[in-house]
């Protein structure tokens, strides 16, 4: 096999056991660097062609206290020569820096799975304060996988010893000698990374080359030291992607760089009103750096200052966004009202995490659905759009910043912790090719009034302050429908709530009619999700559709309005299930508005969905008879 | 209204009936806005107001401008977006003592501190008269109200104090029904920057007469000190009385000239662009400083913002979306 070959081009390496994907877990306390060793794998293993995906997960503290099992940092990367949605289920690989990260993470590890331990870091008291009595390393805990202990501290130590840096500085490059042996071990290539270091640290020329030192030293241990039988090399052929040019990308830098494109599509500036939360304050990073593209970023104050900020940019004539998690949009909510009031284009962008309150910070979750479509006082409807993948994310925000300022709508935008710290290979959309759609300001006075409409979609006139004959007053008190001024009419108010109502229903016109990712429709089992469950979702239909069940994957990318032809879909299957990681909140949305009797299917534990769990759902409702027994699932 | 024709307060009312309770400062307020800003050569279209929520937040509806009437507190945020994205408008913000240092005292902070170039003009009556007369956080200990039945227990703030320490560079403090509330105003406009001022103001249904000694026609001018830069404090019906420096406490203290052998050069010369005179003379006893208080030039929020999105297009060289795409690694499956 010419593959084999050529990964075996070097007479001194052993020959490449070919493997079609693999899983690797990165654990270690959350000042090991185990986030960095991460990204450096994937952007090691993106340039070497495969498909990946990737799912960071850290503690919400930012230096638990060492050793402990609360302050684990996980980093799993799940690469194949195939199409992959997800980072994998359980892994066929797990790093352990420190038995904290081995008590964590060893039950999830594939059994005969490959793992890499540095006993340089199971001393009594770290071993004590990961709560084992006993050493796992010897009393036989470890004996189902197989086992690469390494003092990886000591041969990190030694490999840098020749710059006499401190023991601080010198300690701190485990995590690379780490990976040097991890791109031993499945053929990656160290440049990407050394390159990177020397940017990174190219201040700090002396710690540049201790790492280095330390990446190439773990490198060179496996060519040359004797490693265990059970121990071999891999190589995972790269992937048969479609055509293109392709880069890696998480789902904050996707959302930023999408709503610069729509800015850019729209012929506006966009103005981003932020305030720092988890997971939402990369958003902000990635905007900050976007001011040569037409991106203005304002760090507020508060929550609340961050929205207002942005309706009153929306007020000047530009895209008004903000950008936050649960908690954030609670804070904003009387703000979104008003701008629905006020019918002023606002995109607001919601990284869920879990909740209620503070919740789990630094976990994913799919419990906002509920506040983004009703949270509000009064009947204040807006649109609703939530993100399928990393890449989604910057498809998703141009197409909210159409809505927005084509509707003179606010419209909120899903994402999660999942997709928005997690990369994945994304072929660059050609901007070109991108539909613009300028907006056009009103300009004529001429019977003016600033609440007249487009009578089609019942947008009202966007005028901004400037132009000349255009003077009005607008704010959140109840407005004559004809005339804009303010009035406290019954029969004008009733009409006013439901023309606000009609005009986001409208918006259905524009979303693509409801259909199915995967399967046929009138088959006997159908799974809708919304948001970052895509992936687990299509993966788990697509296993079962192999296994001949007749089953369906339907995702929703619009929550509020709903897309068309939805209900029919929905009735022409036996049953539907509704999976989300939520106590049931688009379940309950679909039985109150299409009185679908669909069964829910809820994980509620700051984790995404695992393909192996909704494959077995998705089996226990299959009819009878339905010969689809579990095998492994890619 | 031809091109060229001059405005008069009568284009910048508008055509909405202003609604404030009879004898409210209100009126007052919005007829001296109506006639300063053809002063300043303010023009329509380019002009915007932008308040909270209370009874002064109903500024905006009665005049013939842009307008926005947002949210309790928030006026100050929605007004620094939009003069980020808008920085050739000119921008008024219209405020109560319990819109802007209760509610929205975070926002007013950090407008202030920000130096975002507007006008925020806060009208303080003491009072929550919208809500039908609560105490506010201006109210004096022991005032009656619906909520205080047995007197407010709560310590008022001194606004301008708020500001001062907030990092405003102009401050200034007038009263509704003043004929130099117009200087005030126009000096406000003036500068480049968060011009901060203090209108104390009458609320004839919740809080009659709660400035009094201070606006009483006749009793007025012995508890008025109107400031002038340079010039001695020095102030009463007949230039009688005056503001030193005891010089044991530091505190500015009011004194008679001619006792205690006091004389014009005792008195304290007000200097605007002194933040110690500012903070000294903000809450003299029985008497207010009016005028301009504090001045001094600094750096301005949105001209700030655009310099570093002139420096970041400027280092950026011409780099577009596309470019953007390809930052860092990338690679071509063929």
């Amino acid at each position: 096999m010419s593959d084999v070959e050529k990964a075996n081009g070097s007479a001194s390496e052993l020959p490449r056991e070919m493997l079609d994907s693999v899983v690797i877990r990165f654990a270690g306390d959350s000042g090991d660097g185990m986030q960095l060793t991460g990204m450096q794998f994937t952007t090691a293993t993106a340039l070497m062609g495969n498909d990946l995906a990737t799912f960071p997960d850290f503690p919400a503290e930012i230096r638990a206290p060492a050793g402990t099992t609360y302050g684990v940092s996980g980093f799993q990367i799940h690469f194949a020569d195939h199409d992959i949605l997800t980072p994998g289920d359980e892994p066929d690989v797990l790093v352990a820096m420190n038995p904290a990260a081995l008590k964590v993470n060893l039950n999830e590890l594939k059994r005969g799975g490959l793992l890499v331990v540095n006993t340089g870091a199971f001393t009594k008291g770290n071993l004590k304060k990961a709560g084992y009595d006993t050493n796992p390393l010897e009393d036989g805990s470890t004996d189902p996988y197989r086992l690469l202990d390494l003092d990886i501290t000591k041969l990190a130590l030694n490999a840098v010893a020749e710059l006499g840096l401190g023991a601080k500085d010198a300690g701190r490059t485990k995590n690379m000698w780490t990976l040097g042996l991890m791109f031993w071990l499945f053929g990656r290539d160290r440049q990407s990374t050394i390159d990177w270091l020397q940017k990174k640290f190219a201040k700090k020329p002396d710690i540049a080359q201790a790492n280095v030192l330390a990446l190439n030293a773990g490198h060179i241990y496996g060519e040359s030291a004797e490693m265990p039988s059970t121990i071999g090399v891999y190589q995972v052929p790269s992937a048969e992607l479609e055509p293109g040019e392709y880069r890696n990308i998480d789902g904050n830098q996707a959302l930023a760089w999408g709503l610069a494109t729509g800015g850019s599509l729209a012929s506006l500036p966009i103005f981003y009103g932020s305030y720092p939360i988890t997971p939402a304050s990369s958003l902000l990073h990635n905007l900050a750096k976007l001011k040569h593209l037409g991106v203005t970023t304002f760090q507020a104050e508060d929550e609340i200052a961050a929205v207002c900020a942005a309706i009153g940019a929306s007020f000047g004539g530009a895209v008004g966004v903000t950008g936050t998690s649960g908690p954030g949009v609670a804070l904003k909510g009387e703000a979104i009202g008003l701008a629905i009031a006020t019918e002023l284009p606002l995109i607001v962008c919601d990284v869920q995490r879990g909740g209620p309150s503070t919740g789990l910070p630094t976990k994913t979750e799919q419990s906002d659905l509920f506040q983004a479509v009703w949270g509000r006082n009064g009947d204040a409807p807006l649109v609703v759009l939530a993100a399928a993948t990393p890449g989604d994310c910057f498809h998703v925000a141009i197409q909210a910043v159409r809505i927005a300022t084509q509707f003179m709508t606010p419209v909120v935008l899903l994402s999660d912790g999942y997709i928005a710290n997690g990369a994945e290979p994304w072929k660059l959309p050609d901007i070109d090719a991108l539909e613009p759609f300028p907006v056009e300001f009103h300009t004529d006075p001429e019977g003016f009034f600033p609440f007249q409409r487009d009578p089609k979609t019942l947008a009202r006139v966007w005028p901004k302050p400037g132009t000349p004959g255009l003077e009005h007053r607008i704010g959140g008190l109840e407005k004559n429908q004809h005339s804009g001024h303010i009035s406290y009419d019954p029969a004008n108010h009733h009409a006013m709530v439901k023309l606000r109502a009609q005009k986001v229903a409208n918006v259905a016109e524009v979303l693509p009619e409801a259909s199915l990712e995967l399967g046929e429709t009138g088959g006997d089992v159908l799974v809708v999700g919304w948001g970052s469950t895509y992936g687990s979702i299509r993966q788990a239909v697509q296993h079962s559709l192999s296994k001949g069940a007749k089953v369906a994957h339907l995702h929703l990318r619009s929550i509020w309005p709903l897309p068309r032809g939805l209900e029919n879909l929905l009735k022409s299957f036996d049953k539907v299930l509704i999976a989300e990681l939520n106590d049931g909140q688009l379940l309950k949305l679909l039985r109150a508005e299409l009185l679908t009797d669909a069964i829910g299917h809820q994980k509620i534990a700051g984790q995404p969905f695992r393909v192996s769990e909704l494959v077995e759902l998705i089996e226990s409702h299959l009819p009878s008879g339905t010969d689809t027994r579990p095998s492994a699932v890619a | 209204m031809t091109e060229n024709a001059p405005l008069t307060r009568k284009d910048f009312s508008s055509d909405q009936e202003v609604r404030w309770c009879p004898g409210c400062g209100d009126y007052a307020i919005l007829a001296a806005v109506q006639r300063m800003l053809p002063q300043v050569g303010a023009t329509l279209d380019k002009t915007v107001f932008i308040s909270g929520i209370g009874c002064s937040s109903r500024f905006p509806y009665y005049m013939n401008t842009y307008g926005f009437h947002t949210i309790h507190g928030r006026a100050p945020a929605f007004a620094t977006g939009l003069k980020v994205v808008r920085p050739d408008l000119d921008v008024w913000v219209i405020s109560g003592d319990g819109d802007s240092l209760s509610i929205g005292g975070n926002h007013m902070l950090h407008v202030l501190r920000r130096n975002v170039n507007l006008q925020y003009l806060l009208f303080n009556n003491q009072i929550y008269g919208l809500t039908k007369g609560q105490y506010s956080p201006t109210s004096d200990v022991g005032q009656i109200s619906p909520s205080s039945p047995y007197g407010s227990i709560d310590q008022p703030v001194t606004p301008v104090r708020i500001a001062l320490g907030a990092g405003a560079r102009f401050i200034a403090r007038g009263y509704d029904v003043s004929k130099k509330l117009t200087d005030v105003l126009v000096a406000a406009h003036q500068f480049q920057g968060a011009s901060f001022i203090e209108i104390l103001q009458n609320c004839p249904v919740f809080n009659d007469g709660v400035f009094d000694l201070i606006t009483d026609r006749k009793k007025g001018p012995q508890h008025q000190l109107w400031l002038e830069h340079g010039q001695p404090m020095q102030f009463g019906p007949k230039g009688e009385m005056g503001i030193w420096l005891n010089p044991k406490t530091l505190e500015a203290e009011v004194v008679t000239l001619g006792e205690n052998g006091i004389s014009e050069s005792d008195l304290l010369v007000h200097d605007e662009t002194n933040r110690n005179i500012a903070w000294l003379i903000a809450d003299l006893p029985d008497v207010k400083a009016l005028g301009v208080l504090y001045r001094e030039d600094g750096p301005v929020y949105d001209q700030s913002v655009r310099e570093q999105v002139k420096m970041a297009e400027e280092r950026a060289g011409g780099a577009d979306l596309k470019a953007l795409l390809r930052e860092g690694h990338t690679w071509t499956v063929s």
